[in-house]
């Protein structure tokens, strides 16, 4: 017998986030009324998070495969092939809503949890990167906000002793409710050493490895997939509590166990703890799972078995193991002080099966708790196609230099350096592009190879029009990997969205995806892994539009690397790609006219590739001193961005005729790069550029401490400099949010 | 050059150190547990890396300088053996006793991860002496507790023993508060022991070793060490 206590009642349903319609599916499935534990296990599988139940449908037209792909998503991250018997393994994810109820810690587990999704497949994790979004700096929370997310992700990645190596801030009063904070994650593992969830073989143990189960993180995931409303500070309790310590110690013994090969299969405890790893085991393997609780380790007295399948309690793992090598594996946990304990076996009766106390508690059929949850097509309206702005209808009304200080100035484009300066970004000594470049690069072992990362998002142009905004995300990140001279490889994508229950927000989630899906096939680009953030959005206002891309490419030769800080005077600075001053949805519109207004810049993925192309192979062949893609504040914010990372100056010649200097200098056009050549390089470059059919144009030379523009008052590199490093730490030590 | 890097849990850059000794020394360091209670036979560096021992959960080291190992490696230094402790391990070298005075929370109480500037005061030791005194050095540093205190007779007697052997300065060697980053007292941010054959730092000299990464003037300290204990 089951024991059925507390009785399930329609308001016990709806706390647990099922609906009436979804509660009479799964007593269909099982037969008949479920008991409480059983309730709780299906709330976990079947929640948004757990189940992507509103995006799965949608999910489905993103590519994902290449033939240097090894796994896509499905697994707990993607890996693709990087040569020389390797594989880069990487995934990115949110913690949103435990984040803003408590900013450490919703951080810190946020990337404990996606660096246990790496090395669960076997890799050692070489760096992080996030994608933070906060709301007005003006609001009340916001310092608290940043200060303690900051915190959090430093807090967990140094001590667990992985580089923080590059990522993205940005500002905007629809995070007001609702911050961002999505992780990043990159190992390497040898390519025929991954491991996966998979279980086989019947009656093996299954192994409980880590730390001990607490109460901490209940409903987690459940409150994840729930819009906020004023009481979201009493959800708390649902926030779980990260110990890097732990996570660093079940990183070693974890991959020492699979050097010395005792794993069969191996799952992490993330969001549902118990409940999804173990029923992702024997799902994936065709078996059944028995568990008895009442091995499971705890820190807490009492436990019920509900509380133990639901806990969120971090750096927790789930195995198979060799049963000839059971013994071996425990004394390596044992070693290095982590729990082991045999929770369970596997079965060949399909089932589920939950004991504690001599009780059944739980007994389900395991493959329809995942492949039977609810999918829904939810009803979705076609984005308002906003008017094309024309350029010359919007005037400045400040100078190009008192517009440029703006902007670099402003919390979107300022330096990110007092972020960047909180987590460790050089353990590991691989670092050979640190964090303020277009992407990172992190050398693989001894080189010369290094893998390239970057995230990128620009949430306004995602909300104008999402199809652009969803393809300008993907192809921004090929550029950024492009502009160091790597050869993009494959995303991980971060789905960040409001309510998938109202059709306006299903319209941006979908026709966003459609535009991610569009650019990757473009450029060659496959989607790996991912995770979907829904219900980000307080009293039915909803963030941004924000699908963050985490791009990851190769180079072969460190060596030849390009960064974006001006290398000599004297220098030829060039601009590839075509120019027409798109101001609609621009950070100038923004930051100096305080509008955001029109259709975003479109994105030409036929020319993003051909103009990318041309670019790396310049940089491939040592023909460029510096490079740096264009992107929010447009062409002189890149060469303000230039100067400032080498304090020397440039003296620019004047913009095309027939477009407003504000609109040349700050335009947002795609598909653009600035790059810097020795003098004598330059004809060699514009011929060959002339033959491809891109147009590259002279910018004007490097050189001086100030930037000189023609009819403007000159611009000295340093106080630029001041501008730019002094926003943030002026205003997180108290000072103006202007 | 034999130098063996303890591993207690929770460090974690004795892989960055174990590859710049090796990529100096051409010798692989051997890599002892803490648990371990000796040191391998002809030991004649030991190195306490960086890291969060134990997660740092209590006071930084404290726990680290309990441990098994230190028995022999305290031996190994008062017997007069070479002892690098960086970061982490400067923390616990403090706590075992093997230094004098404590590391506190960072001035600004944040974590800090950045290139710093630090001045050589001497090159007459077993770590400096293939630098210049006066010399000025760029290296990394990445902690939130490495603010050096100690009590006003302690800080004198160092200062007077000659056993300051780094300070944060400014790029031109100048003592600047604005680049005493963490706030220690008299800017210091390296100190030997009585017998000069300790020493603590909080800077990562390890992670500029390699110029296909970066800078490299972290360097010289382990060709220092390679010198010494080769001519020896």
């Amino acid at each position: 017998m089951i024991p059925n206590e507390p009785k399930i009642t329609p308001a016990l349903i709806a706390d647990h986030g099922l609906t009436p319609d979804e509660y009479e599916r799964f007593r269909g499935l099982i037969g008949r009324d479920p008991s409480f534990t059983e309730l709780g296990i299906v709330s976990a599988m079947w929640n948004e998070h757990c189940s992507y139940k509103s995006s799965k449908v949608h999910l489905r037209e993103l590519p994902t495969k290449a033939p240097w792909v090894i796994q896509g998503p499905g697994e707990n991250a993607g890996v693709i092939d990087i040569g020389d018997g390797l594989a880069c393994v990487f995934k990115m994810e949110s913690h949103n809503h435990p984040s803003f109820i408590e900013p450490y810690q919703g951080a810190t587990t946020g990337v404990g949890g996606i660096l246990r999704d790496v090395f669960t497949m076997g890799a050692r994790p070489v760096a992080c990167l996030n994608a933070l979004r906060f709301g007005d700096p003006k609001h009340p929370r916001a310092r608290a906000l940043v200060s303690g997310v900051v915190a959090g992700i430093g807090g967990y990645g140094n001590s667990f002793g992985v580089p923080t190596v590059g990522g993205s801030v940005g500002f905007h009063p629809r995070y007001n409710g609702n911050i961002l904070v999505n992780a990043m994650a990159v190992g390497i593992a040898e390519k025929d050493k991954i491991f996966y969830a998979k279980a086989t073989g019947v009656g093996r143990p299954v192994v409980y490895l880590g730390s001990k189960t607490g109460r901490d993180g209940i409903h987690g995931a459940t409150m994840a997939s729930a819009e906020f409303g004023d009481t979201s500070e009493e959800k708390r309790p649902t926030v779980q509590v990260g110990d890097p310590f732990s996570e660093k110690l079940l990183l070693e013994a974890c991959l020492e166990i699979m050097r010395k090969g005792c794993v069969i299969a191996i799952q992490d405890m993330g969001a549902a703890g118990l409940t999804c790893s173990a029923v992702e085991m024997g799902a994936k393997g065709n078996l059944g799972v028995t568990l008895d609780l009442d091995r499971v380790p705890t820190r807490e007295a009492a436990m019920t078995a509900y509380e133990m399948m639901l806990s969120e309690s971090q750096e927790r793992m789930l195995m198979v193991l060799k049963p000839e090598k059971e013994k071996e594996a425990e004394a390596i946990f044992q070693k290095w002080g982590l729990d082991f304990a045999v929770v369970g076996k596997t079965t060949d009766s399909s089932r589920f099966i939950v004991r504690f106390g001599g009780d059944v508690m739980a007994d389900l059929p395991i493959k329809e708790l995942g492949d039977e949850a609810p999918e829904y097509n939810r009803p979705f309206t076609e984005p308002k196609k906003l008017p094309i702005l024309d350029a010359k209808s919007i005037a400045s009304p400040v100078s190009i230099k008192r517009a440029l200080e703006g902007l670099i100035a402003s919390p979107d484009l300022c330096s990110k350096r007092w972020v960047w300066e909180q987590y460790d970004h050089l353990i590991l000594n691989n670092t050979v592009q640190r964090p303020g470049g277009d992407a990172a690069v992190v050398r693989i072992n001894e080189g010369p190879k290094a893998l390239a990362m970057t995230t990128d998002v620009t949430p306004r142009y995602c909300e104008a029009d999402p199809f652009e905004g969803g393809k300008q995300a993907v192809a921004e990140a090929w550029r950024n990997l492009t502009a160091v001279g790597a050869r993009p490889l494959a995303v991980t994508d971060n789905l960040n969205f409001g309510n998938p229950e109202r059709p306006e927000i299903m319209g941006q989630l979908v026709h966003c995806v459609r535009g991610i899906s569009e650019a990757c096939k473009a450029l060659d680009f496959p989607v790996v892994s991912g995770n979907v953030s829904l219900y980000n959005e307080t009293n039915g206002r909803a963030i941004l539009p924000t699908p963050t891309i985490g791009g990851v490419g190769i180079l072969d030769d460190l060596a030849k690397m390009a960064t974006l800080a001006f290398k000599a005077e004297g220098e030829t600075i060039l601009l590839v790609g075509e120019t027409k001053g798109w101001l609609g949805q621009s950070a100038f519109l923004a930051t100096v006219l305080g509008r955001e207004e029109g259709a975003p810049p479109p994105v030409d993925l036929a020319v993003e590739k051909r103009n990318g192309d041309f670019v790396r192979k310049l940089i491939a062949a040592s023909s460029v001193t510096a490079v740096h893609d264009l992107s929010d504040g447009g062409l002189l914010v890149a060469i303000a961005e230039m100067a400032l990372a080498s304090r020397i100056g440039a003296r620019l010649d004047s913009p095309s005729a027939g477009i407003p200097p504000h609109a040349f200098w700050f335009g947002e056009d795609q598909a653009r790069y600035v790059l810097t050549a020795k003098t004598a390089e330059v004809p060699k470059i514009t011929a060959e550029a002339a033959g491809d059919g891109i147009p590259v144009r002279v910018l004007g030379t490097t050189g001086g401490s100030q930037l000189t523009l023609p009819g403007e008052d000159p611009i000295l590199v340093s106080s630029l400099h001041a501008l730019f490093e002094g926003w943030l730490p002026t205003y997180m030590a108290g000072g103006a949010a202007e | 050059m034999k130098s063996a890097v303890v591993v207690f849990p929770g460090i974690n850059r004795e892989r960055d150190m174990a590859r710049a000794l090796k990529f100096v020394s051409g010798k692989e360091p051997a890599m002892v547990w803490h648990a371990d209670s000796e040191l391998p036979k002809g030991t004649d560096l030991v190195v306490l890396p960086g890291g969060f021992s134990y997660g740092d959960y209590l006071r930084c080291g404290a726990i680290a300088a309990r441990a098994p190992i230190m028995e022999a490696v305290r031996t190994h230094a008062a017997k007069g053996g070479l002892v690098l402790a960086v970061c982490n391990g400067f923390q616990i070298a403090c706590e075992a006793g093997l230094l004098p005075g404590v590391l506190m929370r960072n001035a600004r109480l944040k974590f800090i991860c950045k290139e710093v500037f630090l001045r050589i005061e001497r090159s007459d030791t077993p770590f400096t002496r293939q630098y210049n005194a006066g010399a000025v050095i760029r290296v990394p540093v990445a902690h939130g507790e490495g603010n050096y205190v100690a009590d006003a007779d302690t800080i004198a007697r160092i200062e007077d023993e000659g056993r300051v052997l780094f300070r944060y300065t400014a790029p031109d060697g100048k003592l600047d508060p604005a680049f005493n980053f963490n706030g220690a007292t008299n800017a210091i941010a390296g100190i030997l022991s009585e017998k000069r054959n300790v020493l603590g730092l909080m800077p990562h000299p390890e992670n500029h070793v390699d110029p296909a990464v970066g800078p490299t003037d972290g360097r010289r300290l382990f060709e220092s060490l390679v010198s010494t204990l080769e001519a020896a």
